[in-house]
């Protein structure tokens, strides 16, 4: 990695208050993102993986501000992210943008497809007037491969694919260079996903773009990253180039996890890492390494201390007392 | 405008409603003549040919000199005042019933209240007003109030419960405390204190009745709005820096005026309840106004005619039947789980 990065996550907390008991009152946390530090560079796709409710989503709306993060910094292009109000706020919501899981549920079902795109326009003044903002919804509409003559439906007169790339179109409409991709296609079929990908792949030549991808299918990840951090209850446990992580993964959890993704090959044999109980509550995660409660290979210590993200290849880091 | 699919298949629902259709039909009618009342029952007659020049009395005051009187007042056109002088020299056109809600019909020859003739085709009241003219002017005067309270009272509570659900918090935390305190007034008792220093004319009871009634949606509205923020077409309205107030009336409030605009129509029927029953006690409308709460009083008081309280009874209660019949349909053809039939 040459140069600035583009989006710098430092040390990255979310904590979630459980208000409980007849006033209300604050009992606990929680820990839906617990100190997570990324880098992600221009142009490159950052794949983040980890099983539901290891703070994947909430680390990509916390550095949209979506959510307010509870500590750590957000650096986008140099810029604190965190300290923005107001009119900064409102430039950054032109460089970063999001595309959702659930095209059913990211599109407002009362306004039509030009609507949806053209109010991005209208915000950020895009356009001059009423004729600029058509022609830039058929442009957009165009690049996402969608009929021009869409923009005056409903959406919910279209498939989810369909839908997916309209979402893709208004994300786009504000020329943004980052895109937090919050599973993309998880919601779409196989056949489908793969016309989306490819989508978001032409778009990202074309515009030079840069994605924190989201997901948890991990073939998918495989396919669209430059690099891959994978998480688990709140933490990253290991980042590397897509290509060292699948061929080379190092972090216990990291292996148990690529054992799982099934091979296109009945014959094939390899050893399947099976993990024992349930991911723990984030409301009371276990001390020092997260994973210690589940790892094949835990120790005494890694009970106790936490361990940090330690370099152990060429950009290959991981987070274990007994691998780094 | 152009109708939606939805719209569509609303509206469908609400005609295949048969009741709630033809509810709205009778009460949109009724309501539509009695805006008319002047034209229906007066005093005046609508149009005076008089020595080759016509005149419109429902619109201008004339002096009686004007029609060969004596006197330069306001001109009566009865037969006791200027009516002989100007058939003798014209003509002139009267609405159906010749009485305003206020007028005092003379000619009874029996002491008042007194039974249905062709000229008072409900009776009069005890105080020798013709009930139908008081009743038409009655039922205007309560949907007319009822109408404004609902709509002003429901846009203040539907702002209200927006800014609430939407901002949450602290600010949510706040208001709902002060709606908790506000909604504990006793209305009846502060009206009756306010009633003994202001005169109650109808635009002061309707603002005393706003500051009370705007809360009927509030919680509605935030409810809606409290689940709308999370919704993921609002985060990504958010996510491109949409404003506050845009993000609340373009994605939120449409979502919300659904279950709101359901709740209308019984709105609107506890609104002209609420007027009756103040009439009714005396602290509503000022004394003299035609009003169906003042008809019923009437009823209580004059005990030994039956008819009185009878008729004001039948109209309020089939207005209020035909008001709750709308609502259902209204009701049903917003329903997302029910099919065009």
């Amino acid at each position: 990695m040459s140069g600035e990065p583009l989006l710098k996550v430092k040390d990255l907390k979310k904590y979630f208050a459980v208000r409980g008991g007849v006033l209300s009152r604050i009992v606990d946390h929680v820990h839906a993102v617990d100190g997570v530090s990324l880098e992600v560079a221009q142009g490159e796709t950052l794949g983040v993986v980890g099983e539901s409710g290891c703070g994947k989503s909430t680390t990509g709306r916390c550095i949209l501000r979506l959510i307010e993060p509870t500590s750590g910094e957000i650096w986008f292009q140099g810029q604190d992210v965190r300290q923005m109000g107001g009119e900064q706020l409102r430039a950054l919501r032109r460089d970063m943008q999001i595309i959702f899981q659930d095209p059913y549920a990211s599109l407002n079902p009362r306004l039509t497809v030009g609507g949806i795109i053209g109010e991005a326009l209208q915000i950020h003044k895009l356009a001059k007037n009423n004729k600029e903002i058509e022609d830039r919804v058929v442009e957009l509409l165009e690049t996402v491969g969608l009929r021009p003559e869409y923009m005056h439906r409903f959406p919910h007169e279209f498939s989810g694919g369909q839908r997916q790339r309209i979402g893709i179109a208004r994300a786009l409409a504000v020329e943004p260079k980052l895109i937090v991709c919050d599973e993309p296609v998880s919601a779409l079929d196989v056949s489908v996903q793969a016309q989306v990908i490819n989508l978001l792949e032409d778009l990202q030549e074309k515009f030079g773009l840069t994605y924190l991808f989201i997901a948890h299918d991990l073939s998918v990840v495989e396919h669209i990253s430059d690099r891959v951090a994978v998480m688990y209850l709140g933490r990253v446990v290991e980042i590397a180039t897509a290509k060292d992580l699948y061929a080379n993964p190092r972090h216990p959890y990291t292996e148990a996890l690529l054992s799982a993704v099934p091979i296109p090959d009945p014959k094939a044999k390899r050893k399947r890492i099976v993990l024992q109980g349930d991911v723990p509550n984030p409301i009371r995660p276990p001390p020092g390494c997260h994973f210690h409660t589940r790892c094949p290979i835990a120790e005494a210590r890694c009970a106790k201390d936490v361990p940090e993200l330690k370099q152990t290849g060429q950009g290959h880091w991981v987070s274990c007392h007994l691998r780094s | 405008m152009r109708l939606t699919p939805l719209m569509r298949r609303r509206l469908a629902n609400f005609r295949a409603n048969k009741r709630g259709y033809w509810s709205l039909l009778i009460f949109g009618v009724a309501f539509f003549v009695s805006l008319f009342a002047e034209f229906i029952a007066n005093d005046r007659p609508i149009l005076v040919r008089y020595d080759g020049a016509f005149f419109m009395p429902i619109f201008q005051n004339y002096p009686e000199a004007t029609f060969g009187g004596d006197l330069p007042v306001d001109a009566k056109y009865d037969d006791n005042g200027v009516g002989p002088l100007i058939r003798e020299k014209g003509w002139m056109l009267w609405p159906p019933v010749r009485f305003s809600y206020a007028t005092l019909v003379t000619n009874l020859g029996r002491p008042a209240p007194s039974p249905p003739t062709w000229q008072n085709p409900l009776g009069t009241d005890d105080q020798a007003r013709d009930v139908l003219a008081r009743l038409l002017y009655g039922f205007r005067i309560s949907v007319l109030f009822g109408f404004l309270l609902t709509i002003l009272g429901s846009a203040i509570g539907i702002a209200a419960g927006a800014v609430q659900g939407y901002f949450g918090g602290l600010t949510d935390l706040l208001f709902q405390r002060f709606l908790e305190i506000w909604s504990s007034m006793p209305i009846l008792f502060l009206l009756i204190i306010l009633a003994s220093f202001i005169q109650p004319g109808f635009w002061n009871l309707l603002g005393i009745m706003l500051l009370f009634g705007w809360m009927g949606l509030v919680g509605l509205v935030r409810a809606e709005f409290l689940r709308g923020r999370n919704f993921d077409y609002v985060r990504a309205a958010r996510a491109l820096g949409v404003s506050n107030v845009r993000m609340m009336f373009r994605h939120m409030l449409p979502n919300a005026m659904v279950s709101s605009l359901t709740f209308l129509p019984f709105i609107l029927a506890g609104s002209v309840t609420l007027l009756t029953a103040l009439d009714f006690l005396g602290f509503g409308l000022p004394p003299g106004s035609a009003s169906l709460g003042e008809l019923l009083l009437q009823g209580k008081n004059n005990l030994t005619t039956p008819r009185l309280a009878f008729i004001g009874f039948m109209v309020i209660a089939v207005a209020l039947s035909l008001l709750v019949f709308i609502g259902e349909a209204v009701r049903d053809a917003f329903d997302p789980r029910k099919l065009p039939s």
